[in-house]
């Protein structure tokens, strides 16, 4: 046993490197050309499949699963990628429990749905090791487009305009791109650096810039883009994440679950990452458990999340929780947070509410109970930073309002991913606007 | 318990399974450990003439066609007939028949087209006690270049003049294995009935290329990138061969001929179908290559159960018994009115149907009801053609119910006769004879 195990408060090292190493290999390893073809043949070819209805990106599942099954692969990524160019990463991180996987004839037959995920990942994973040429630039047509943010959004946008002719811009706050894919999705869902390899993956098709350090708001306005360039996508995502306001949340240990994930994913060594022994989780969706089953991966004794509904109400999918609970992670539901207690400043403890619903609304019932914690981590939600914005930009809900095409209310100005009020925060969601508002952005220059 | 002791041309073994005349059957180590196995009978690899024993290729034998989780459907092979001393195979042959005399030993033989040759052969065959001989004048590759095999079963006058020869030659019961390389199969049977052959067993191997690697364009197997056509076998030819089967069966002039029944047979439900279609026994030989000689008790146990369930006492309730029903397509019945039904229970909407009828049929299903995705019948077009319950996935999902007499069939706006109607009475063939 590692000395450091059972140490109290929030310690780096509670595993020995080599442990951590293997508790966050890939989730769901490749399936090899054998496997991928036995899976593929369970496919049935289904007419108007509703795999490809459910798919955000209507990818033609079964015609790539037919080109798998045919000896194909590189075809197969050529219908993922037509449709969704970060096919790689949905692949790995889409919920397909509740996207095509779960509308799969095979499911509904046999509760068994074929294999579409690691299928999707064994096609692209060819297709971007092979090297070979997918997308050819269109002729150059001299128009500009401004990207903002270099996450899956503003990545789907950015390769679509590109394949069109256009210039393309990309002005990312970070040093690094690839936006939730690199900072803020669990590693063992994309290991080997694999969302870097996508986006030079993305970016190899030409005539797009990055520009890292870019913020909207600080030194660059969505005014001055609208003058400098002939369109402008917003593909900002949720920067600003929603804080716990309550007795003892400013105490150490409190830390935000993005931030959390963020610093796990760009450390070189996870065994440097400082973890509590007895770890509270605030929240009901993917970051909670990500931030939850991480935390239990790197050493924690006792990882607990506290959801203040039922588990019908939690945004993460019955497969994640599941995930969750068989990594140890405890669950509980219908809690939520009053104080973090300290003593001498040292985290002890979290006392929480138990609530109930009363028609649409959720009340605390006035009973308390108090768990043990030495780190609590926050993921209660993330909200757009909106001030860099400016007033043309219609919001609601906190969110930028779209139409279909992804237009916002300022001109030339379209947006998608997790900053609009029209998506699911999901990756693939975020793909399929950025996608969609390029063809929009295409259609208006040409005209 | 059903008996399935079996007499095929005189030859008596305990059950009705043979292993073929192949590579299994090559020596007395393959076929001790069939009949350890429960084989009931084994034809020997072809023997040639005495001499230098034959060559075969030091490449690659044996090619392959898959299909899902490469399942093996067919094999197809260009190794020629034994490659082992005569006297060797004589030798082994006369000791597994020594230690195994409640077994099956028919020896399958190959000489050239001269009557000299067989008159050697034969007596040298016969002291080894074996029960029977197989003229092998199937193979269609190696041995038929050199005027022997398939060349000899392709011509029916060779076929009843080496028949003849061989029946004057020996006390043996003679066996005449056919080649389906053929257009009719009736004709090389009526020639080896003629030539006074005891049965005859089919099919051997349909002349194949199994696959060409596309990156040297070799066809496979390959031998140092060339290829030569091999003979096809396993699961992909028993449609071909039970037709063949039941040709000779249901021939008036070969009808009663014993038929040992050879393509594709892998279970006992396969064996089963050429012993209703007319074979007295059966031969198998790709279904042990694939998986071994155990699969026999499979198929023993299997026919020994369906036997029982159906009440067959012995071979004999089941030999032939579908002959009857198989007939010209220009006697049947034309009042035989079917519509698909799709059990929505069952249905797991994959649309498979729908798109084969819509596409390449009748447009007979619909896709949508209500605006739901919905697959049903449209009786109106349906010609009762079966397409959808082939196609569809699930088992039993889609049937064909038979439209009573009275009914209206929805497409032709009659009423369904219970009167059988065939193509010889109908109005509409020129050649019709008047109904009486």
């Amino acid at each position: 046993m590692n000395s450091k195990q059972h140490a109290s408060g929030v310690v780096a090292g509670r595993l020995a490197t080599p442990e951590i190493e293997d508790n966050f290999q890939d989730l769901h390893p490749a399936l090899s050309t054998h496997e991928a073809v036995v899976a593929a043949d369970r496919c049935y070819f289904c007419h108007d499949a509703p795999c490809v209805t459910a798919c955000p990106t209507s990818i033609d599942i079964p015609m790539f699963i037919r080109q798998i099954a045919t000896g194909n692969p590189q075809g197969s990524a050529e219908t993922i990628f037509d449709q969704n160019i970060l096919g790689g990463m949905c692949a790995r991180v889409c919920p397909t429990e509740t996207l095509c996987e779960q509308v799969c004839v095979r499911e509904v037959a046999e509760g068994k749905p074929v294999k579409i995920g690691l299928l999707q990942r064994y096609a692209t994973d060819y297709a971007m090791d092979s090297g070979a040429e997918i997308h050819r630039r269109a002729k150059a047509t001299g128009k500009k487009v401004a990207v903002v943010g270099a996450g899956p959004a503003g990545l789907a946008c950015a390769h679509r305009l590109a394949m069109y002719g256009h210039d393309v811009e990309i002005l990312e706050a970070r040093e690094k791109p690839g936006g939730l894919n690199e900072f803020g999705i669990a590693a063992y869902k994309t290991v080997d650096g694999f969302a870097q390899r996508e986006v030079e993956f993305v970016l190899s098709v030409g005539g797009i810039n990055v520009q890292y350090g870019k913020k909207l708001g600080e030194g660059v306005s969505l005014k001055q883009l609208q003058s400098d360039y002939d369109a402008v996508f917003l593909g900002l995502g949720l920067a600003d994440v929603n804080a716990l306001h309550m007795p003892g949340s400013d105490a150490e240990g409190v830390v935000d679950a993005v931030d959390f994930i963020a610093g796990l994913r760009q450390s070189a060594d996870k065994s440097d990452i400082a973890v509590g022994r007895r770890i509270v989780v605030i929240g009901g969706g993917m970051t909670a458990i990500d931030a939850a089953v991480q935390a239990k991966l790197l050493g924690a004794e006792d990882v607990t999340i506290c959801y203040r509904r039922g588990r019908d109400r939690m945004n993460a999918s019955v497969f994640e929780q599941e995930l969750a609970t068989s990594r140890g992670v405890i669950i509980r539901h219908w809690l939520q947070p009053q104080s973090v207690n300290t003593t001498d400043g040292k985290l002890q403890s979290v006392t929480l509410e138990y609530t109930s619903q009363d028609g649409g609304k959720l009340n605390g019932t006035g009973e308390l109970m108090t768990i043990e914690a030495d780190q609590v981590l926050v993921a209660i939600g993330q909200k757009l930073a909106a001030s860099g914005l400016g007033s043309p930009v219609k919001l609601e809900g906190g969110r930028i309002v779209t139409d279909a095409d992804g237009r916002t209310s300022a001109e030339k100005t379209w947006a998608g991913g997790d900053c609009t009020n029209n998506g699911d925060d999901l990756t693939v969601t975020a793909v399929a606007q950025g996608r969609d508002a390029a063809e929009a952005i295409n259609q208006t220059l040409r005209q | 318990m059903a008996d399935i002791r079996n007499t095929f041309a005189g030859i008596k073994s305990p059950n009705p399974f043979w292993l073929a005349s192949a590579p299994p059957t090559d020596k007395a180590y393959n076929v001790e450990r069939a009949f350890k196995a429960g084989w009931g009978g084994v034809v020997w690899k072809t023997l040639g003439e005495a001499g230098p024993p034959l060559v075969n290729v030091n490449g690659p034998r044996y090619g392959a066609v898959w299909g899902g989780d490469r399942r093996l459907l067919g094999l197809n092979n260009i190794e020629l007939i034994t490659d082992r001393d005569l006297h060797v195979n004589l030798r082994e042959i006369k000791q597994v028949k020594k230690d195994w005399p409640d077994r099956a030993l028919v020896v399958s033989i190959m000489v050239p087209c001269e009557e000299a040759a067989w008159k050697k052969i034969l007596p040298l065959v016969e002291e080894t006690g074996a029960d029977g001989i197989e003229l092998n004048f199937g193979c269609p590759h190696g041995m038929s270049e050199r005027g022997m095999g398939s060349a000899v079963g392709q011509v029916p006058e060779y076929i009843e003049m080496v028949t003849r020869w061989c029946k004057a030659s020996t006390r043996m019961p003679v066996i005449v294995k056919l080649t389906p390389n053929i257009t009719d199969i009736r004709f090389p049977a009526r020639a080896a009935q003629a030539g006074g052959a005891d049965a005859v067993s089919l099919i051997n191997t349909v002349s194949s290329i199994t696959s060409v690697n596309l990156d040297n364009f070799s066809p496979e197997p390959s031998i140092d990138g060339k290829g030569s056509h091999g003979g096809y076998c396993g699961p992909a030819v028993k449609p071909i061969a039970l037709n063949m089967v039941a040709e000779i069966a249901r021939d008036a002039e070969t009808q009663g001929l014993p038929i040992s029944g050879i393509g594709g047979i892998t279970t006992w439900r396969d064996a089963a179908e050429f012993l209703a279609l007319g074979s007295g026994n059966v031969q198998v030989c790709t279904a042990a290559m694939t998986y071994g000689f155990k699969i026999v008790s499979e198929m023993i146990e299997g026919l020994e159960n369906w036997m029982d369930a159906q009440g067959h006492a012995n071979l004999d309730d089941v030999i032939g018994r579908a002959v009857p029903n198989v007939t010209d397509w220009q006697y049947l019945n034309l009042n035989y009115v079917t519509k698909a039904r799709i059990n929505q229970e069952m249905c797991i909407s994959c649309g498979r149907c729908h798109i084969a009828c819509e596409d390449t049929s009748h447009q007979a299903i619909t896709q949508e009801v209500d605006g739901q995705r919905r697959f049903e019948v449209i009786e109106e077009e349906c010609v009762g053609c079966n397409l959808c319950v082939n196609v569809c996935p699930v088992d039993n999902c889609i049937t064909m119910e038979q439209l009573a007499a009275g009914q209206t069939d929805l497409r032709t706006g009659e009423k369904v006769s219970g009167d059988y109607a065939n193509w010889t009475e109908h109005p509409n063939n020129p050649s019709r004879v008047a109904a009486e």
